[in-house]
């Protein structure tokens, strides 16, 4: 009984500190004609969140509170998301484009 | 108002218009015309708040305008340049122009909260008014695939522009 349970504990420490260094990957995100494509994806902490505007005009990725991301026109920017949770965000030069993005811890 | 009533007119007249004759339909060169110069028009609406306007959410609303149709009226006209398409003038472009100089006319007697008011409020009704049009007559009459392309981006700017002004127009309540 001891034995089991010490053995979770040493598990659970491993996967805690697998996840954040050895997976963290990047997700593209492409606008397009003021669409974000895709408009919904999952990441998680730790994860590289990198938009591209293929338009002429700049966007923004913003959350209320969250996060406020400029794009310029045909350029990227990235954000690393530091948090979990489900965020819906829009673009405040355009508030007709929207998305979502799904934290997982 | 006055001049409000006039481009709502105009468009009014523009789209019953065609509804009535098909057959005058707008040509390419025409709705690249209509499209230019509607974009033209919210740049010189843009400039005037800037010189007046000592509003930050009305500045900050006024360059984005600014920035964007520049940034698609470049586009329009590389695309022109690209198709061999010489943009045409034609009754709807002046009626738009003669609407937007006689808005323009009237902004420029008001100053402070009543200009800013007035400003934000025609912004809501203008792109309200080039969404008509573009939806409803600019985009299926044009020929050109790639112009009606434009014209659909052209449609989520507007759109995006006539909320983003309406949400100004909602703070200043
Ligand atoms: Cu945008």
């Amino acid at each position: 009984m001891i034995h089991k349970l010490s053995l979770g504990a040493v598990c659970g420490l491993a996967v805690m500190l697998a996840v954040p260094s050895a997976q963290a990957e990047t997700i593209r995100i492409t606008i397009d004609k003021l669409v974000f494509s895709p408009a919904e994806i999952s990441a998680a902490v730790g994860d590289v969140i990198e938009w591209q505007n293929n338009d002429v005009m700049a966007h923004t990725a913003t959350a209320k509170g969250e996060f406020d991301v400029v794009i310029p026109p045909k350029k990227t920017a990235t954000l690393t998301v530091s948090k979990a949770g489900t965020f819906d965000y829009t673009c405040r030069f355009h508030p007709n484009m929207k998305a979502r993005l799904q934290v997982r811890q | 108002m006055f001049a409000r009533l006039t481009s709502a007119f105009a468009f009014a007249c523009l789209i019953s218009g065609t509804t009535l004759a098909a057959d005058t339909k707008v040509t390419d060169p025409q709705i690249a015309h209509i499209a230019y110069t509607a974009g033209v028009i919210d740049i010189e609406a843009a400039k005037q708040a800037l010189k007046i306007s000592k509003d930050k959410e009305v500045i900050s609303f006024a360059n984005d305008m600014l920035r964007d149709h520049e940034a698609v009226n470049t586009q329009a006209l590389d695309l022109v340049k690209k198709l061999k398409v010489t943009p045409e003038d034609n009754d709807t472009s002046r009626a738009l122009m003669k609407a937007a100089t006689e808005e323009r006319e009237k902004l420029s007697k008001l100053s402070g909260a009543d200009f800013d008011k007035a400003y934000v409020a025609n912004e809501v009704a203008y792109h309200k008014q080039v969404n008509g049009a573009l939806e409803s007559l600019l985009i299926p009459s044009a020929k050109n695939a790639e112009l009606k392309d434009l014209l659909e981006t052209g449609l989520k700017l507007f759109q995006g522009h006539q909320q983003h002004a309406e949400h100004v127009a909602a703070m200043m309540k």
